[in-house]
């Protein structure tokens, strides 16, 4: 299968004034795709902007041959992208990149989103849950609407399917448990998402139970052993959260992965623009390319300014 | 379809062979520095046999991290870029890129750039005794080094220095990559002619820069970068059409080539190959669709070859 590829728009859906969802055909790159990994979308027509626009896989679908993405508008080439109508044709390359590193069967898994950073990991948790193993979420945003459920009336219409697309909804029904925090505490816990994930690692070693109001489950007391309640993070958000969320996992010794956002030209490794800092042993740091040897990195690796 | 037919069509076939200072290309085709990778990239997309010639990323003597991030930054039909000439090093071309690229049918040309002129004429001397390497092109025009690069292509005098150094210590085609960020990119042209270059490259990208006014500082980690894309395209065909006049080498042309059009822009103007650089990163089959659109020109307007076009706007 050539990379690129022209795919055709079947949905698009606003979930929040600058969020939206949008659902192409694209069999290949459903069938492909691995949770983590991106496609490198033509946004618009002409050559202003320019460049593509990387957009995390956010949910698939390979029976049906349909594959998703979850973006904010966040500029000029989101928006084009959010113009786009069912039956237009969009240009992708992809699935590009390596995506998170699939947990063993056995493993506890904590899954750490801030704001739109639950796109890719809303794919993970899709194939975490589809083989029967139930995932920690823990979610944060600004606001409640930038969870988009309950939608603002007449935003998130599926249309003629009758059913409103929830990413709180679907996660809950892929049998994940989920924590929510937001900025202004609108809902969930007052706060940011780390705060919230460091006082759930704290209340399990304590036996307290302080969490049980902000999820909708019930701290379970028998489980005192850390990793026996987390033993793998998956985390994606703004790079000031992951930064606080790899501090928090590498004092805890968990082992985590990040998915790490940079500006990219190629999205194929040959431009070099999309560098990150990792460890390395000789020079203290070595640049990777996200779009190569990421957008998910190791926790441990990433260097961190 | 009848054989006389084919036999036919075979016939009307343009030639698409140019030569640059001595290296056989076959079709005008090729790839701008630093926006290809070493191939491997876009070998899913295209049949890298298909190019004229591949030039690689930039290569220095030892491993090079590059600039602090961000490197990137959209502008107006184009974009800066202030990667720094982030590299492996020429040894580790030698060892992993070159081998690569020998199961291909495909010249190799490689970028080289240094920060004295010592520095040229070792990667020259090396790169010259390697199989595989077709001719080197010599970068004298970046912008996002802070020794040597620019200052080197900025002066006729020293890009002159540079040229001889590198010709000195090989038997390859030099191709001299030249910058615009000067006051005559004429001056600099015959410089490195008289020097002895085999043939020229242009142009590089255009120094620039941009501000965020939310956090009222630069957008690149490097503070400036080079523009690049469809914007600086006036800009270098202008330059490539100076410098056909003035100087007797054959030029390899580029600068915010997109489609075929863009590509006959900058041939008609006098260069003898053309290189497809930031539309890679947009669209990975450009090269090809560029090569096929030559194919279809000269077809349409029953011209046997295209060595006939090289210039052409400058006879009519
Ligand atoms: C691997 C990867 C996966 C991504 N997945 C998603 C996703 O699933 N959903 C989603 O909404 N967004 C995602 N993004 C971010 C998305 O690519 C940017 O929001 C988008 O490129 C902005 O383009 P624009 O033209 O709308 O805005 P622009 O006008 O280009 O920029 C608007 C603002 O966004 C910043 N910005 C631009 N490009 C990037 C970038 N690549 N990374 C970080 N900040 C940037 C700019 O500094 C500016 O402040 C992802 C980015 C990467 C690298
Ligand atoms: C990301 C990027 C990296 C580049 N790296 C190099 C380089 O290593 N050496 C070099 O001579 N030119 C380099 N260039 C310049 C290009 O080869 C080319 O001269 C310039 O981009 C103009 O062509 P374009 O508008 O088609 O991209 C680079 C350009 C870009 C965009
Ligand atoms: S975007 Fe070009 S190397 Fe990653």
């Amino acid at each position: 299968m050539s990379p690129m590829s022209d795919v055709m728009v079947l949905k698009q859906i606003r979930l929040a004034p600058l969020h939206y969802r949008l659902t192409l055909a694209a069999p290949e790159a459903a069938r492909e795709a691995r949770p983590g990994q991106f496609l490198h979308v033509r946004c618009g027509e002409t050559l202003d902007p320019l460049l593509r626009r990387p957009i995390s896989i956010h949910a698939v679908d390979r029976e049906k041959g349909e594959l998703s993405l979850l973006y904010r508008v966040a500029g000029r080439g989101t928006a084009l992208l959010s113009e786009k109508k069912k039956g237009d044709t969009i240009s992708l390359l992809g699935p590009l990149g390596r995506g998170f590193t699939m947990p063993s069967v056995s493993e506890k898994v904590s899954v750490v989103a801030g704001g739109i950073g639950i796109a890719p990991l809303y794919f993970l948790l899709q194939e975490i849950g589809a083989r029967g193993q139930a995932a920690t979420v823990f979610w944060g945003a600004a606001t409640r609407e930038q969870f988009f459920s309950p939608a603002a009336p007449g935003q998130n219409n599926d249309g003629a399917a009758g059913r409103c697309f929830s990413v709180m909804q679907g996660i809950c029904e892929q049998g994940h448990k989920i924590f929510q925090a937001s900025d202004d505490g609108s809902v969930g816990f007052h706060g940011t998402i780390t705060d919230l994930f460091e006082q759930y690692l704290n209340s399990h070693r304590s036996g307290e139970a302080v969490l049980s109001r902000y999820g909708n489950i019930v701290t379970d007391h028998e489980q005192f052993k850390l990793d026996q309640v987390v033993s793998r993070v998956y985390g994606c958000g703004p790079r000031g959260m992951l930064k606080g969320l790899c501090g928090v996992i590498r004092q805890e010794e968990i082992p985590g992965e990040v998915s790490l956002e940079e500006r990219m030209g190629c999205g194929v490794g040959a431009c070099l623009s999309c560098a990150c800092k990792t460890r390395d042993e000789k020079d203290g740091f070595q640049y990777r390319r996200v779009c190569v040897e990421g957008p998910v990195f190791s926790a441990r690796e990433v260097v961190w300014d | 379809m009848s054989e006389a037919t084919s036999g036919e069509k075979a016939k009307e076939k343009p030639n698409l062979v140019v030569n640059i200072g001595g290296l056989r290309l076959k079709n005008p085709v090729t790839t701008a520095s630093g926006t290809f990778g070493f191939g491997p990239e876009y070998a899913p997309y295209i049949d890298l046999n298909r190019l004229g010639a591949i030039v690689v990323k930039g290569t220095t003597l030892q491993p090079r991290l590059g600039n602090p991030t961000p490197r990137l930054v959209e502008t107006p039909a184009g974009i800066l870029n202030s990667i720094g000439l982030q590299n492996p090093g020429v040894d580790h071309l030698i060892e992993e890129a070159l081998p690569f690229l020998a199961q291909y049918d495909l010249p190799v040309i490689v970028n080289i750039s240094g920060d004295t002129v010592e520095d040229y004429a070792r990667l020259a001397e090396k790169l010259g005794r390697t199989a595989g390497v077709a001719g080197l092109e010599v970068n004298i025009s970046c912008p996002n080094v802070k020794k040597g690069g620019m200052q080197f292509g900025s002066d006729p005098a020293m890009a002159a220095e540079v040229t001889r150094a590198v010709k000195e210590n090989t038997d390859k085609p030099v191709i001299v990559k030249l910058s615009p960020n000067v006051t005559s990119i004429v001056a600099v042209a015959e410089g490195v002619a008289r020097a002895g270059a085999d043939a020229l490259s242009m142009i590089n990208t255009l120094l620039g820069m941009a501000i965020d006014i939310k956090r009222k500082r630069p957008l690149l980690g490097n503070i400036m970068g080079g523009l690049s894309g469809p914007a600086i395209r006036p800009v270098a065909v202008r330059a490539v059409w100076q410098v056909y006049r003035e100087v007797d080498l054959p030029i390899i042309g580029m600068g915010g080539i997109v489609t075929v059009e863009d590509a006959l822009e900058f041939i008609l103007a006098g260069a003898t190959a053309v290189a497809v650089g930031t539309a890679n990163f947009i669209n990975p089959r450009a090269t090809v669709e560029v090569l096929e659109g030559i194919e279809k020109y000269l077809v349409a307007n029953r011209i046997h070859g295209i060595r006939e076009l090289v210039g052409a706007a400058h006879r009519t």
